[in-house]
């Protein structure tokens, strides 16, 4: 009987060897990162056996790295790792609000948000914040790395531009300017380790008047991927923030949405809290940016 | 199918085991070591009855493969007490009847141990999103959180 | 009554004696046990909601490495006297309910087992299921059962209505013409689980005489043995059941599933089989409580005496008949004292797993109906909730809707507390809405056993048969440390299995400290006439002159003996001197178990924009009769309110078309977690049971009653309007609050 099989590389060349290999045998391969999908998932839809490439052992995939111009996050440090650096969580507080709401304390002690963002759930939590403060994906392969905005990686539900020998190293943002907040909600029906019904991720600079200058708004569990809503970026833009542009910029992102009905919420309740959700999102957003403006982070 | 050859640590004591490649650390304790002690109430980290600390960080143990384990220090609730004497929790929860029917019992207190460890003076909210991953279908979580309280107070006075 | 309170152990909190092993990891569940040369079975479930069953075929399976057996529904005994939980635990001509065992294998490894299941050929052929209480009960529905008609009654056609149970008093007709007002309230509750964390477990071997034995989680042990031997047609002598720690039941674990099957692949095989269910499983194939339809209607005059009420209550059974709407119809009246009333209730068969007891089984249900329409009374007649139920309270002397006449009962007593305490005083906060709502359970009593065993030492042993799924030894020593009049550390309660105790019922109707508690205290009852019989003898005197106090033998005030006190632990030592060891028995079918009534309320909060309600404080009070343990008592009333308030807000089965359970996991059946809920307040009210030593009350069940209505009519409240299905989610609540503004 062929069985599940499982690799711990500790090198990039290392862990593409075993994907080329597997890829040249025809035999499935699967990324563990944190494994709280994949174990799951191994369980319940998907026994076919594989050979499990266990990725966190890769000195890339571990790194947090914070410069003046740019922080890079590694794809498999675990959320609890993240939310307990506090010059990470000063610069992207909705970034690592979004991760600490993947499930439980012992979820967060493993789940990073690389593998959030490679199990392309439509309702990954991190997956719009990651967007909306413009995250770019790093990826290993055997051609060397190569890079892509994180809202063209999720390609479908559970599906990413990752090919057959390639793996997430990591997400590169740009180091935040003065005057800018980010902020993720996203509804659930208890406070705790639920699926999101619907998330939005806010990210916004302000100038010295605190009038919105750049802004950029994703929303999840609302579409098959995660999606960047231009039409909310560009209500806030120009704006005080106030309610009327809050408003708009609510109204938009339920004007983009394109939900589905199952278990967890109907068409019309989605749409209709994913806008009051990026509402929500935008005001902490700008109060967190007004509190930046001037000062370095 | 092969199986994989382990070594880590378990409750300080170095052991070994064989796993498969699929299989869980929760099942691996229990099947491979015997340490029954760590209970299985859903195997999709929903429950948190199969809490243990992995280098000292709460997981479930349903959520990690035993092959993850190479090299790690796990403390499952077989470790919490030290010889004869029951961890402070261990004891509020008997005292505060914390307790009925005791299936997630091990889970709360390896959980409940990780949180004081790392913040000894929780207030309730804290406590409560900390333990949001137990579940406890029989108290209401009212006298776990009780508990916990009060050996949080035990610690403080101590200290 | 004054004496309650001059107990020595009752009443205290001390720590439990399995408490020790359940914190450190010790204790063995029903998982926990591993025999030598163990296999693992594993059931194949039908993927139909309702299918014939052409052909099963494990051929395949069995012939693969490392499966040593497999059976379906031909290997065990078919005839006309076959019973539907037979039927339930495997299927035979038809598979019933999406997830309904089919066939099941035993292999070396969970993870073999699971693959050779795959290699198992079942030939179904579908039919279109019934998956609703409104559609089942409809002329020309589909049959689950072609042979089952309603009350037995063969010269009606085939019906999925299983059985009519009315209660009627008066005229109601009439009842309702003399009411100035009258409400009515139309609702359904969804499918809720008892959500226990330990699935469902069992070990089995079998010997080659054909003698089993099964561990297993379960809540009773004596029943486990007769129906797994009325699935395998075996003798009850030939099997014993060995009950382990229990993680948790609530009603869920009274019937089996799994341990005929593993004795059944033992057998097969040669070796000990163990089985153990999945969360999915749990959800798929084990018994939820019953979905129901209810409606309430309730009149009065302008004063508030209620002057009618009515209700007709629909309840879904699952594939075979027994629901729990008898228990619905007898709760549903019974806080009131009422002239006029009728009460009409349905079982009803849909292709769903077949329903278990869940705590109170049928009473959350039906009272979230009536409690839901008493408060839209309250709020038309412009009167306090309390005062209207007040006004028309059931009290000692009043006929039950079901039969009795209740004696001494806590309800009066619960709402005036209610109107006293602190939280009921309190104005509510801004925006927030406050709801009120009675509970009751009868609480039964039924046959149990015990034993208590003087140790050489003067300690004691109490020997009984209710696994303790909360505390319950710990209440037992409690009680026969009382009775002996000895410190509670000096007595240990043991469960023991059917071979090592008495026959005792299931535990659950919250019976166990009830009427196990009564054989215990009259086992103790025993030691202590023995002991005077051994102190009579040393002393030389008649028994009627020696008295029992403090846990020693006295001579009676006024007999002429020169003798020290002997305590328990001097007879204990004596005893082989004085007639041989000291064994004290009781069994008992108890009678008179005592009602428990409760008044909860609630304060939540609704986010109008996602629907979302929060629940800001929640207050249970309750007749507990005496409290024997006080911690375990207000730990009862805790963990059913949080299970109502779950039910109430976000518990719920959801089906696809075809009968598909879709929320099969903890995922997103959503049971309460930490952060979803504020301390539960406690106030235990002890109206002493008179037909308990002890004044013992159920407790376990009345809690999971009245939350449901409780919280219902706080977001009535908040809201300004009632949604009168239930859960509460958040979809359904935003949608009705649009609806609401559109209107």
């Amino acid at each position: 009987m062929e069985g599940y099989a499982y690799a711990r590389p500790t090198s990039v060349a290392e862990a593409i060897g075993v994907l080329q290999s597997d890829a040249a045998s025809g035999r499935r391969s699967q990324l563990l990162a944190g494994g709280t999908d994949v174990l799951v998932q191994m369980r319940s839809n998907d026994r076919e056996p594989r050979t499990l490439v266990d990725v966190k052992h890769i000195a890339e995939t571990n790194r947090v790295d914070i410069g003046d111009e740019e922080v890079f996050i590694g794809a498999a440090v675990p959320s609890a790792v993240l939310n307990e650096n506090a010059q990470l969580k000063a610069l992207f507080p909705g970034l690592l609000e979004s991760a600490d709401l993947i499930g439980s304390t012992q979820i967060q002690g493993r789940a990073s948000i690389g593998g959030n963002l490679c199990n392309s759930s439509p309702a990954g939590d991190t997956i719009p914040a990651i967007i909306a403060d413009g995250g770019i994906c790093v990826i290993a392969g055997p051609d060397g790395s190569r890079e892509m905005p994180c809202e063209e990686f999720v390609t479908g539900v559970g599906q990413n531009a990752l090919g057959a020998a390639e793996f997430l190293l990591g997400l590169k943002f740009k180091t935040p300017a003065s005057g800018s907040g980010d902020a993720y909600l996203r509804f659930i029906p208890r406070t705790e380790m639920d699926i999101a019904v619907a998330g939005a991720g806010v990210a916004l600079t302000l100038d010295g008047g605190g009038t919105c200058t750049a802004a950029r708004v994703s929303i999840g569990a609302v579409a098959p991927t995660a999606l960047l809503v231009p039409e909310a970026a560009e209500a806030l833009i120009g704006t005080q923030v106030d309610a009327a542009a809050l408003a708009a910029a609510g109204a938009a992102c339920s004007a983009a949405a394109s939900p589905i009905a199952d278990k967890r919420g109907t068409v019309a309740y989605r749409r209709k809290v994913v806008g009051v959700l990026c509402r929500r999102a935008s005001a902490i957003a700008r109060d967190r940016a007004l509190n930046n403006i001037g000062g370095s982070q | 199918m092969s199986r994989v050859h382990v070594t880590l640590s378990v409750n300080g004591e170095p052991r070994e085991m064989l796993c498969e490649a699929h299989q869980s650390l929760l099942d691996a304790l229990r099947d491979e070591l015997g340490m029954t002690g760590t209970k299985e109430g859903c195997a999709t980290g929903d429950c948190g009855a199969c809490s243990v600390l992995a280098d000292g960080r709460l997981v479930c143990s349903c959520l990690m493969l035993g092959v993850e384990a190479e090299g790690m220090d796990i403390t499952t609730i077989e470790g919490i007490a030290q010889g004869s004497e029951l961890h402070v929790v261990q004891r509020k929860f008997l005292e505060a009847a914390a307790l009925q029917c005791g299936i997630c019992t091990p889970g709360f207190i390896v959980a409940a141990k990780a949180l004081l460890d790392q913040n000894p003076n929780p207030d309730e909210t804290t406590i409560r999103y900390w333990l949001a991953g137990n579940l406890c279908r029989c108290t209401g979580y009212d006298k776990i959180v009780r508990a916990v309280q009060d050996a949080a107070q035990e610690l403080a006075y101590e200290a | 009554m004054a004496e309650a309170h001059d107990y020595k152990a009752i009443g205290t909190r001390p720590v439990r004696p399995d408490g020790v092993d359940k914190v450190t990891g010790r204790a063995n569940f029903g998982a926990d046990l591993n025999l030598p040369n163990m296999l693992h079975g594993k059931m194949l479930r039908s993927p139909h909601a309702h299918a014939r069953i052409k052909r099963v075929d494990v051929s395949q399976a069995l012939a693969m490495d490392g499966v040593y057996a497999a059976c379906a529904g031909g290997d065990f005994p078919t005839n006309e006297r076959t019973t539907d939980l037979a039927k339930n635990c495997m299927a035979r001509d038809k598979a019933l309910y999406h997830g309904h065992a089919v066939a099941a294998v035993a292999a070396r490894t969970p993870y073999i087992a699971e693959r050779a299941l795959d290699l198992i050929e079942v030939e179904y052929e579908p039919l279109a299921p019934v998956l609703d209480v409104d559609e089942a009960m409809a002329d020309g529905a589909i049959l689950v059962n072609e042979n089952l008609h309603t009350n037995g009654d063969a010269s009606k056609p085939a019906s999925n209505v299983a059985a009519i149970v009315k209660f009627e008093r008066g005229d109601v007709e009439q009842g309702f013409a003399e009411a100035d007002v009258v409400v009515e309230v139309d609702c359904r509750v969804p499918t809720a689980h008892q959500g226990y964390i330990e699935p469902h477990a069992c070990t089995a071997t079998i010997n080659e005489e054909g003698e089993a034995t099964v561990w297993c989680c379960t809540q009773g042990h004596f029943d486990v043995r007769s129906l797994t031997a009325n699935v395998l047609g075996k003798s009850v002598g030939e099997i014993k059941v060995i009950p382990s720690e229990i993680g948790g039941g609530f009603g869920g674990k009274t019937i089996i599933y799994l341990e005929p099957i593993a004795v059944k692949l033992s057998e097969m095989s040669g070796r000990p089989v163990k089985m153990v269910m999945t969360r999915e499983e749990v959800f798929r194939a084990t018994g939820p409580t019953s979905a129901t339809h209810c409606r309430a209607k309730v009149g009065a005059k302008r004063d508030g005496k209620i002057t009618a009420a009515s209700a007709w209550l629909a309840y879904e059974a699952g594939a075979f008949a027994g629901a729990p709407v008898g228990p619905g119809c007898m709760s549903i009246l019974a806080p009131y004292d009422l002239e006029h009333f009728s009460i009409e209730g349905h079982d009803v068969l849909v292709n769903k797993p077949k329903v278990a007891a869940y705590r109170a089984p049928g009473a959350p249900q039906a009272m979230h109906a009536m409690e839901s329409a008493i408060d839209d009374l309250a709020r038309e007649l412009g009167m306090d909730p309390i005062d209207l139920r007040l006004k028309n309270s059931a009290d000692e002397g009043t006929q039950a809707p079901y039969g009795p006449v209740f004696p001494a009962i806590g309800f009066r007593k619960c709402l005036e507390a209610t109107k006293a305490h602190p939280n009921y005083t309190k104005p509510k906060a801004e925006g927030t809405g406050r709801g009120v709502a009675a509970g009751f359970w009868f609480n039964i009593g039924m046959q149990s056993s015990a034993e208590a065993r003087l140790s050489e030492d003067g300690t004691v042993t109490v020997v009984e048969g209710n696994p303790d799924i909360g505390g319950s030894r710990a209440s037992m020593c409690l009680m026969a440390a009382e009775t002996l009049g000895v410190p509670y550390d000096r007595v240990r309660t043991h469960v023991g299995d059917t071979e090592s105790t008495g026959f005792c019922n299931v535990t659950g109707g919250s019976r166990t400290t009830f009427a196990t508690g009564l054989a215990v205290v009259q086992a103790c009852e025993d030691i202590i006439a023995q002991c005077k019989q051994r102190a009579a003898a040393t002393w030389d005197i008649d028994v009627e002159q020696v008295d029992w106090a403090d846990g020693q033998a006295i001579p009676k005030p006024g007999v002429n003996v020169d003798a020290n006190p002997l305590s328990l632990r001097d007879i204990a030592k004596n005893a082989g001197r004085t007639g041989g060891p000291i064994l004290g028995r009781a069994s008992v079918n108890a009678q008179g178990a005592g009602a428990s009534f409760s008044v909860n309320f609630a304060d939540v909060k609704v986010d109008r924009e996602t629907g979302k309600i929060d629940v800001l404080s929640f207050t249970g009070i309750q007749d507990a009769g005496t409290a024997i343990h006080p911690a375990y008592v207000e730990g009862q009333m805790q963990g059913g309110a949080v299970q109502g308030l779950g039910w109430a807000l976000n518990e719920e089965y959801i089906y696809d078309e075809n009968g598909v359970m879709e929320n099969a996991g903890f995922l997103d059946y959503r049971v309460p977690v930490a952060s979803d809920m504020p301390m539960i307040d406690t106030q235990i009210i002890e109206v002493p049971n008179p037909s308990h030593p002890y004044g013992v009350r159920g407790v376990g069940e009345t809690p999971i009653v009245a939350p449901l209505a409780a919280t219902s009519n706080a977001a009535r409240d908040a809201l300004g309007f009632r949604i009168a299905d239930l859960p509460l989610s958040p979809p359904r609540v935003l949608e009705a609050i649009d609806n609401q503004a559109d209107a």
